[in-house]
């Protein structure tokens, strides 16, 4: 029987900035993580690979990490992809500070 | 002061110049990160957690005034204004973005830096002891040995890609300050008969499997350095397993194949290697000795210290704690603390860098050292220039009496910055430092070397200290384990885990545990955490950790 499929979303860090991205349903790249796509199956996160694959020449690192849907869209389930959506715990900097500037 | 030779200068400039070109080739596509990425580790260019982060080259830790000033335009300019200074003497910028590390590399350039052998399979950065040239139990500067060993290995063509990354540290002094122990190749500087050369230590680290240091060579004649060293390497690059990543370190060749075996090949090796050596690394290295001379000392007069000290007690407890005794005593090493209580460990302001530039240019002889334990060191300071030196730092948030108390915590950067981190670090030491300060018990605990990692690579130096916390990711959460009676210097000892490990929210409670335990248990006041850890063994420490009833279960 196949392993059942935990939900992912599809992450890297962008090429010029360094900064977390996140792949949305139409394959293009957001900041925040709730704008992602959830994705439920296996052959679309594969095909959602490929693609980012290609895009080589914006973005550094792509990966699937687990993520979960909440209220606001997709939420990551561990604490490093947590991380990944605020930036430093030291400093206020990062996306925390990123995205207080944009409200 | 050392500064570099124009063949220095040309080949920094042609490697800023190669890697411009490389970062355009792979904004405009041509390279593909496969390719770029190790180009830009040679660079000390990395990607973490949230940008990218340029490791900058302190070479042995020493730098000048206006290179520290330096460094404080490039955090402003291209940075979010500070910098974090690492456990190997260097510095990381935390935020620069891929299109202008060209242009940063051109400013540090500008006065003699770089980024070069920060990453990669080579050999890098040679830490010494940062009171190198200024301690009172020092007999021979060990920085003259430490740039030879930079000439030779920079660039060298047998040594760009060994089984992994190699790392060599130099100390000329009794205590050792520089965990030359831990480091894979470890020099002592030694006296035989008159002759002056070290004592040669291979095969420690930290790391996965940690190790101290085993002696391969009581006594190498100092003429014998690079041919020495030259085949100390060559053996690992053959024996070295390619293989396996986590098996690749020397420590762990010396380990398998055994330290009479590996002391074998490399004396047969170095029959080879000394013919080709014709003595100009002698010269070169006669000629770098003189330009790392002390500089000629002022007169001061240390009773207008004691008469500033009799009124203003805060400067007592400043020099009692942040000043070590200088050769001579009409001056001091100041330890500038970058630890104040709740703040990130090792990070400066370019506001606090410039100030530190300044000191060292008024009053330190425009010398300064980037510890391993993340603080920042004036080696010559007169005695009579403690009070104003106090005073700046002071109007800075940089004069924290704690140099060597349990707040002065070395942190890795963990997972709030390193893609590889597996927990969060620098929380844990402001946590640990705010909760001792609260207490009110630095001064009463003493001595107390606390040392945090972020993951089993051990940045933090865990393994070696009295108390060393390693953050670990257990089924998806922070969880972090002890380690007890560690230690760096020349009684090296890798420390023993407590047992089971601690939830994020623990550990604070669980280390001040430790240090009542300690107090409580202690015969004197004199004897530190370590030593009664030694006597009293680890049993008692279990115990505040976990309970009476949990330690013969742990
Ligand atoms: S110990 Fe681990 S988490 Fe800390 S800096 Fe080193 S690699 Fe990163």
């Amino acid at each position: 029987m196949a392993r059942k499929f935990t939900p992912k979303v599809l992450t890297a860090n962008d090429l010029l900035e360094g900064d977390v991205i996140y792949m949305t349903a139409d394959g293009t790249w957001v900041r925040a993580h709730e704008q992602a796509e959830l994705i439920e199956d296996e052959t679309i996160a594969e095909m959602r690979m490929l693609t980012a694959q290609g895009q080589q020449d914006r973005i550094v690192g792509p990966y699937l990490a687990d993520a979960t849907m909440g209220p606001n869209g997709p939420e990551p389930t561990h604490f490093r992809e947590v991380f990944r959506t605020k930036g430093p715990s030291n400093y206020f900097m990062g996306k925390q500070a990123d995205s207080a500037n944009a409200e | 002061m050392y500064t570099y030779t124009d063949f220095d200068e040309a080949f920094v400039r042609e490697r800023c110049k190669q890697f411009r070109g490389q970062v355009e080739r792979r904004l405009d596509g041509s390279l593909t990160e496969e390719e770029f990425r190790p180009l830009r580790l040679m660079n000390g260019l990395y990607l973490q957690l949230h940008a990218y982060m340029l490791r900058i080259a302190v070479p042995y830790g020493t730098l000048r005034a206006d290179q520290m000033r330096q460094f404080a335009m490039i955090a402003d300019k291209w940075d979010k204004g500070y910098g974090h200074f690492t456990t190997r003497q260097n510095l990381q910028l935390n935020w620069p973005k891929l299109k202008d590390i060209p242009d940063i590399l051109d400013a540090l350039a500008d006065v003699q830096m770089h980024a070069i052998q920060t990453s990669g399979n080579t050999i890098r950065n040679v830490t010494v002891d940062h009171f190198a040239g200024a301690s009172a139990d020092e007999f021979e500067d060990p920085r003259p040995t430490a740039e030879l060993i930079r000439q030779w290995s920079t660039d060298h063509p047998e040594f760009q890609f060994l089984p992994r990354k190699f790392k060599i540290a130099v100390t000329g002094a009794s205590t050792d300050r520089a965990v030359i122990r831990a480091h894979d190749i470890g020099l002592e500087m030694a006296e035989k008969d008159g002759q002056p050369g070290y004592r040669v230590l291979v095969g420690g680290g930290l790391g996965r499997t940690p190790m101290i240091g085993q002696e391969i060579r009581d006594f190498l004649p100092k003429a014998d350095l690079l041919p020495y060293l030259e085949a100390i390497v060559s053996t690992y690059n053959v024996l070295g397993r390619r293989d396996n990543k986590y098996k690749a370190r020397i420590k762990i060749t010396v380990f398998e194949n055994g330290i009479d075996t590996y002391r074998t090949l490399t004396e047969e090796e170095f029959q080879r290697t000394r013919a080709k050596f014709s003595g100009v690394d002698q010269e070169i290295l006669a000629d770098i000795e003189t330009q790392f001379a002390l500089p000629p000392l002022k007169d001061s007069d240390a009773s207008a210290l004691e008469a500033a000290i009799a009124v203003d007690p805060m400067l007592g407890r400043w020099v009692a704690r942040n000043t070590a005794t200088h050769k001579h005593d009409t001056h001091a090493i100041v330890t500038i603390s970058l630890k104040e209580h709740g703040k990130t460990p090792g990070d400066a302001t370019s506001a606090q860098m410039r100030v530190m530039a300044d000191l060292a240019e008024k009053y330190g002889y425009n010398e300064l050292r980037v510890s391993h334990e993340q603080n920042i060191i004036l080696p010559h300071v007169a005695k009579s220039d403690l009070p104003a030196v106090f005073t700046a730092l002071s109007k800075a948030g940089l004069a924290t009496a704690n140099a060597g108390l349990t707040s002065d915590i070395i942190a890795c950067p963990g997972m709030d910055y390193c893609a590889l981190a597996t927990a969060r670090a620098i929380p844990v030491a402001e946590k640990i430092a705010l909760r001792v300060k609260e207490l009110d018990l630095e001064d009463e605990i003493g001595l107390m070397k606390i040392k945090i990692s972020g993951c089993i690579n051990a940045c933090g130096h865990h393994h070696v200290g009295h108390i060393g916390i390693l953050g670990l990711d257990r089924a998806g959460v922070e969880n972090y384990q002890i380690t007890l009676g560690g230690d760096g210097t020349e009684h090296a000892a890798i420390g023993q885990r407590a047992g089971p490990g601690f939830a994020y929210d623990e550990v604070v409670p669980a280390v001040e545990r430790l240090l009542k335990a300690y107090l409580e248990q202690r015969d004197s006041a004199e004897e530190t955490f370590l030593d009664a850890y030694r006597r009293l063994g680890a049993d008692p420490f279990k115990e505040a950790l976990y309970g009476e009833a949990s330690q013969t279960a742990a």
